[in-house]
């Protein structure tokens, strides 16, 4: 008996992919992927941006048809069964429930609203909705996810979001979950809750499949781990055989340097923020107060913090799209530029927002044309009121190529590019002004190793060449690894600085959460 | 089911969508045809046959096209903006207003002279009606829709009052209607004996005009900009205030102009049913074209064709004129699902 206990009997397959290959028109995006998941199992799939990770989602899920193989699920009794292709519905039936990274929740309604939409029957809904209640009471309390049920969702930070979106997910009862880059917009406080959580549910026989790029959680949270790589599952680890460079390489393809910031001794003042004040707002709800900050040139600065916390009204100062109700802005021993965005970037600041699909780029506008959009009414780029486009088409040319972006080229819809890509452009667009004050508003969030290696050496470049840089991010392994000093922001408050060398991740977390005030 | 937009549409579909369009049209409208008792086929011959089976037919069309090119103009550039103009009957009526005030004996000049100055004029009103509706949305947030459609209303009932007063024809037995406008006010004929006025240039030179405007120019860029993304276009430091601003007045103007069109080109005075909803169709006629200034002048005369066609249809053949009306729902619903079907595809 004992002997027999010894040997491990594997766990049932709950779901398992056959040979899926899915071309469209020239790209091979999946080509002949296999891949199986076991109950109570969490896997991680990774892959840079555009290596096949959301079409194969997207096959799983029924979006897409796959042009062969095969997605079989396993139905209540244990057998496989063939998923139904190109139906949403029929994975949504057979189990499997999805939180995508780009969230499909209504704003203006509440989140117990959402979370029910679709799973209401018409008769007796209030009756109902008090089971819903208790049921998201108890999913709450034992995932650790807690939300405002009674809250619009519009109101909700985009962390509280994404809770809604796994909660709507655990609510369907599903036996198959795949979460799209879950932690990207998490404190390390809550990723931790997070994954204490999704051990707990696979523990109860939730399979689970993680896409992720942050490889240190992957090998923390994951037994198993799949890589793609230009459609094509290159390798698969046991994590515990696989170190976080072995898996980045698969991923890439290379070997990855990330890049190292070197001393450099900071220099003369640029920004001087004192006892800076602006009226929560349209921009970012969460009013601040009480800013004091100094920027010098050769530096960056990071602002730490869970969103919503007032990150968005600073940004937003900062970006010239409000002004500060009270306190004093210098720049370079100047009043501060009120004249909004087009003043700043006359006053030599350049600026990349958050939302880079929303505030950011015009999706069906050409690549050549967005990236322009700040300069569009230089002699360089119009003519009497003309816009040149040989030469917008020949600097779009040059930055395609500076910054190494995947495209069809200037003419194509930007909305068509990787998360990655479109970050490449945009931050293209602002260092090619030379600015000397930069706002980097999470520059990297949701990018692929090779992206953010990428926009890192930039962002260093332009520090070495002396610049000053607020770097405002949730990932606070970023905010380590570049800023030289970090605040954190907390209830529209912000701390003082610290130097990035004597603070831990721990301790930035206790100030995140306003468990302390200061560190110590 | 949901839809997917094609990167890029196969060339047979955008050739065989329309003509599949109006088969489709064809074949649901000759149920009601033959419900009324009609010849279903010679009512369709009679259509074609009047809308382009001849020289005259094709004048006629383009001279009811005339008008349509420019107020789908003018919902064009604004909805290229997201500045919904729902008011392009009324700030018609109000170019036509202005032109025959201008242009029925008030002032006299050679016709160089008053026929653009009275152009101008009415595309100046057609804008001025505009700049209300438009700053109620920059400053409070009024939905321009609402504005602009209520202000058709005023604009109507602003002619019927003038026409029962100050601008009365004191010849016309009674009938409200203006005086007739001056003969240096009159757009010239194109050809001969046909009605095709000079105005169908100016709505031509508009359509390329508004097209340059649109893809070469600055304010062009940033109208295309704000339509698609106003936040990102905001956080660029672009002046959308401007932008909306800008972009209601030229929609206005366009609308304006098309009035001024139909009482100095066509009917030669002014009264209440001066135009057919003119307006609302211009809506229609930029949907159609995608919102494509060129394609505006090819949605516009597809659609004076299909009134052209059915008007004549319901009086040869002898059926209720609804039908006619009817004929031309039913095309311009199933153009706009070729559309749709050439854009997109569908997926399972």
């Amino acid at each position: 008996m004992i002997r027999a206990a010894a040997v491990p009997v594997p766990a049932p397959v709950v779901l398992r992919l056959e040979a899926i290959s899915k071309r469209f028109g020239e790209l091979l995006a999946n080509e002949a992927i296999d891949l199986e998941l076991r109950r109570g199992e969490i896997l991680a799939l990774l892959g840079e941006n555009g290596a096949g990770k959301t079409t194969l989602m997207s096959i799983l899920f029924g979006h897409y048809v796959a042009d062969s193989g095969a997605v079989l699920v396993a139905d209540s009794s244990g057998a496989l069964r063939p998923l139904p292709p190109g139906s949403p519905h029929a994975a949504l039936r057979a189990g499997i429930g999805m939180v995508h990274q780009h969230f499909a929740l209504a704003g203006n309604l509440s989140v117990l609203d959402n979370i029910v939409l679709g799973t209401e029957p018409l008769w007796r809904p209030k009756h109902h909705r008090q089971a819903a209640r208790r049921k998201l009471a108890d999913l709450m309390g034992s995932a650790g996810l807690e939300v405002p049920l009674d809250a619009p969702v519009g109101s909700l930070s985009v962390g509280e979001r994404q809770r809604v979106e796994i909660l709507k997910a655990l609510y369907r009862d599903v036996r198959v979950l795949i979460l799209d880059e879950p932690t990207a917009v998490l404190t390390p406080q809550e990723a931790e809750r997070l994954f204490l959580t999704l051990e707990r549910l696979s523990a109860k026989g939730l399979a689970i499949l993680f896409i992720s790029h942050k490889l240190d959680e992957v090998v923390r949270l994951c037994r198993r781990v799949a890589v793609l790589r230009a459609g094509r599952k290159v390798a698969e680890f046991a994590t515990a055989d696989a170190s976080p460079g072995m898996i980045a390489e698969a991923m890439v393809g290379r070997a990855v340097a990330m890049p190292r910031r070197e001393s450099i001794a900071p220099g003369r003042v640029l920004l001087e923020l004192a006892d800076v004040e602006v009226p929560g707002g349209p921009h970012g709800g969460r009013g601040i107060a009480d800013i004091d900050l100094t920027v010098h040139a050769h530096e960056i600065v990071g602002i730490a913090g869970v969103s919503g916390n007032g990150q968005r009204t600073f940004a937003a100062l900062l970006a010239g799209l409000v002004r500060p109700g009270a306190g004093e802005i210098r720049l370079e021993g100047r009043p501060w530029p009120t004249g909004g965005p087009r003043a700043l970037i006359a006053a030599g600041i350049g600026r990349t927002p958050e939302d880079r699909l929303s505030d950011g780029i015009v999706a069906d506008l050409p690549i050549a044309e967005n990236l322009v959009l700040e300069t569009y009414k230089s002699r360089r780029f119009q003519k009497l009121g003309f816009l040149r486009r040989g030469r917008l088409v020949e600097h779009a040319r040059e930055l395609i190529r500076a910054y190494d972006v995947r495209c069809e080229g200037p003419g194509q819809r930007i909305g068509l590019l990787s998360g990655g890509n479109i970050q490449k452009l945009l931050l293209g667009r602002v260092l090619e002004l030379s600015p000397r004050l930069i706002l980097a508003d999470q520059p990297t969030r949701g990018l692929d190793v090779g992206a953010v290696a990428f926009i890192h050496g930039r962002l260093l470049e332009a520090r070495r060449r002396g610049a000053g840089i607020i770097l405002i991010s949730e990932d606070l392994d970023e905010l380590m690894r570049l800023s030289d000093r970090i605040a954190v922001m907390y209830r529209g408050r912000l701390s003082e600085t610290m130097p990035a060398t004597g603070v831990t991740i721990r301790q930035l977390g206790l100030l995140m959460t306003g468990q302390v005030r200061h560190a110590a | 089911m949901r839809l997917e937009v094609r990167a890029h549409p196969p060339r047979w579909l955008v050739v065989a969508s329309p003509v599949a369009a109006i088969l489709l049209a064809m074949a649901l409208a000759a149920i009601p045809l033959a419900l009324a008792g009609a010849d279903v086929l010679a009512a369709y011959r009679q259509m074609a046959v009047a809308s382009l089976g001849s020289p005259f037919a094709l004048t006629e069309t383009l001279t009811r096209a005339t008008p349509l090119i420019l107020t789908g103009l003018a919902a064009a550039v604004a909805f290229r903006a997201r500045l919904w103009n729902i008011g392009a009957e009324g700030q018609l009526y109000l170019g036509a207003v202005v032109a025959v005030a201008l242009g029925s004996g008030a002032l006299s000049l050679a016709p160089p002279v008053l026929i653009p100055l009275a152009l101008a004029a009415s595309a100046l009103a057609g804008a001025l009606f505009m700049l209300g509706p438009t700053w109620l949305k920059l400053r409070l947030g009024v939905d321009e829709v609402v504005t602009t459609l209520l202000l058709n209303f005023v604009a109507l009932l602003f002619v019927g009052m003038m026409l029962e007063g100050p601008m009365k024809d004191p010849m016309s037995l009674g009938w409200p209607q203006s005086a007739p406008m001056v003969d240096a006010a009159t757009l010239p004929r194109l050809i001969g004996r046909t009605r095709l006025h000079a105005g169908f240039l100016v709505a031509l030179s508009a359509a390329a005009l508004i097209w340059l405007y649109m893809e070469r120019t600055v304010w062009g860029f940033e109208t295309r900009t704000v339509g698609s993304n106003a936040r990102a276009a905001g956080f660029a430091g672009m002046p959308v205030a401007r932008v909306f601003l800008r972009t209601g007045l030229i929609s206005g103007a366009l609308a304006g102009l098309a009035g001024a069109g139909e009482v100095m080109g066509l009917k030669g005075y002014l009264t209440q049913d001066l135009s057919p909803g003119f307006g609302y169709s211009g809506i229609v006629v930029a949907m159609l074209a995608q919102l494509d200034p060129l394609g505006v002048v090819l949605a516009a005369i597809f659609v004076a064709g299909v009134f052209v066609g059915a008007d004549s249809m319901s009086r040869t053949v002898g059926v209720p004129s609804y039908i006619a009306d009817l004929v031309v729902a039913l095309s311009l619903l199933a153009m706009l699902l070729a559309g749709l079907v050439t854009r997109y595809r569908l997926r399972r």
